[in-house]
């Protein structure tokens, strides 16, 4: 008894200590809303078998991050105008191009990431800021970022949540939802627009070379132990918020880059998850 | 009246054709697409639907021309599909509740009706007792009624299957088949198209043949004036079905050609 009782005033000084710092408080609702906003759109994109695409515009993300850099002006904004840009980019070439798709979109990111690390050589301050926006950092994210962030997750879960039918429907059966009459094309430019700001919600804690990561592995995780696409779709948010956040503690005291740090943790919990499944099923069958 | 009509229709990919016809459908009609591979029976059922490209002609639904037809509910499309899961683990449920999209628009909460049309449909293929199981459980055959299911829950009064007995044992060949029979004997009005390679179990439903070869219609009446010779010409069939570049000009001719 007092042994827990003890656990639980360490934990809470633990906490406490955390909170006592305001780049630590905003670090925590960075992390919490990322954890939220990607899964949200990673199990469409994972549906759709477009589960990288993610990674391409964090490519190109980098290049708005470095011209934020040149310019010395908050990166956050001009990331989002081109990421924006390059998803609705991405998502044309994929409806029009068919064979030369491939490495139109490959020049697309490569050309984003390339062009990205010349431009921030030529920044004032270098290119070493660089690296805390390719895999977060957790003492960067300002309230003005925090606002940004906040906004943008909103519009991604309810997005995700209130037009969650017919993003199913498209990515699950696309000619089945063209001959439903569904607008397959806007909605295909929406789920863009929503991986964009998703990557831009993710520059300051998870990195936008990361962010594909808590997009994909945590939906990955759950389909592992869910029977539905709802109830993949929560697990997939809770193991997203969980790994996010116990990621951003952990890279405080370990002094570890928070991505790298929340992206293992994903992992972590797909092998677990992985392990338990199969020994499960193992079980069943005897 | 006309439920499908149509006119000197091209259709194809990339501006080049691959089948073309003139097909007028009477609402309460059961009509068997037929031929063997590459014929263009799939690409001509997707024309209608608008899915792929029309280099030519008019295709009227319900008296409406395509782009103007917008009440898509009247449709339901089992399109061919081996399987009808995804990565992500997928209720039959889930997949049947899709179907109900066109009716009642994006973003609308589900409602009552819309639960008892997704539950009526999921009976009405008799998966009643696995609504809520995943998918990918399900045999092949379950997987193809649970399409069908789907494109029931809309409230569809015309048809449009795909292959659905392709790959699909003898037992579920004749589930679907019950399926479509009690739908067409409790409404009249009900209108089926379905692409076939082989008629099996559904011979006794359909009224119409239209067969195809190269990439045009060779005969179009009544099945039992159908000649033989056209009525099989499937059987080299491929279980991945609709080859994109059927019809190209060097292609060597198959099947039975008169």
């Amino acid at each position: 008894m007092s042994a827990s009782v003890t656990t639980i005033n360490v934990a809470i000084t633990a906490t406490e200590n955390l909170l006592h710092y305001g780049f630590m408080r905003r670090a925590l609702i960075a992390a919490l809303l990322v954890g939220l906003a990607a899964p949200s759109v990673g199990i469409f994109l994972v549906q759709r078998r477009l589960a990288l695409i993610g990674d391409g515009l964090g490519h190109i993300a980098v290049t708005g991050v470095a011209l934020g850099l040149v310019l010395n002006r908050a990166p956050v904004p001009i990331a989002l105008i081109t990421a924006v840009t390059g998803a609705i980019g991405v998502e044309l070439i994929r409806a029009h191009g068919e064979q030369s798709a491939e490495i139109a979109l490959a020049i697309l990111f490569y050309g984003g990431i390339g062009g990205g690390v010349v431009l921030a050589s030529q920044a004032p301050s270098g290119s070493r800021n660089l690296t805390q926006y390719l895999f977060g950092s957790i003492a960067t994210t300002s309230s003005g970022d925090l606002a940004t962030f906040a906004v943008l997750a909103v519009v991604v879960v309810c997005t995700a949540v209130v037009l969650g039918g017919a993003l199913f429907s498209v990515s699950n059966d696309d000619e089945f939802a063209r001959a439903s009459g569904l607008p397959v094309m806007r909605l295909n430019l929406l789920l863009a627009a929503l991986s964009a700001f998703t990557v831009v919600v993710s520059m300051r804690i998870v990195g936008v070379l990361l962010v594909s990561a808590l997009m994909v592995v945590p939906v990955a995780a759950a389909q592992l132990v869910a029977r539905s696409f709802r109830a993949t779709f929560v697990i997939g948010l809770a193991i997203g918020v969980a790994v996010s956040l116990s990621g951003v503690v952990v890279s405080f005291y370990a002094d570890t880059p928070p991505g790298g740090t929340i992206v293992l943790f994903a992992i972590g919990v797909f092998a677990v998850l992985l392990v338990a499944s199969n020994v499960a099923r193992l079980a069943r069958r005897r | 009246m006309n439920v499908i009509a149509v006119h000197d229709g091209q259709f194809g990919y990339r501006g080049h054709v691959a089948v073309r016809a003139d097909l007028q459908v009477d609402a309460g009609e059961f009509v068997a697409l037929l031929g063997p591979n590459g014929s263009g029976k799939t690409t001509l059922m997707k024309g209608v639907l608008g899915l792929v490209e029309r280099v030519s002609g008019t295709v009227e639904l319900f008296g409406r021309p395509l782009r103007e037809f917008h009440d898509r509910s009247l449709i339901g499309y089992v399109p061919q599909r081996q399987t009808a899961a995804g990565p992500i683990p997928v209720t039959v449920r889930e997949l049947v509740r899709s179907g109900r999209l066109a009716r009642k628009g994006l973003v609308k909460r589900r409602t009552r009706l819309d639960d008892a049309a997704v539950a009526d449909a999921i009976d009405a293929v008799g998966l009643g007792d696995k609504a809520g199981a995943p998918v990918s459980t399900l045999s092949g055959g379950q997987q193809r009624r649970a399409l069908m299911a789907r494109a029931l829950a809309g409230g569809a009064t015309v048809l449009l299957l795909d292959e659905p007995l392709a790959g699909v044992d003898q037992a579920n060949q004749e589930a679907l088949a019950d399926v479509l029979g009690v739908l067409v004997r409790r409404d009249a009005a009900v209108t089926v198209v379905v692409v076939l390679h082989e008629l099996g179990p559904l011979e006794p439903l359909v009224t119409r043949a239209v067969c195809l070869d190269a990439g045009a219609v060779r005969f179009d009446g009544p099945l039992e004036t159908a000649p033989t010779a056209l009525l099989h010409l499937g059987h080299d069939h491929d279980p991945h079905g609709g080859d994109p570049h059927v019809g190209r000009p060097n292609r060597p001719r198959i099947g039975l050609m008169p």
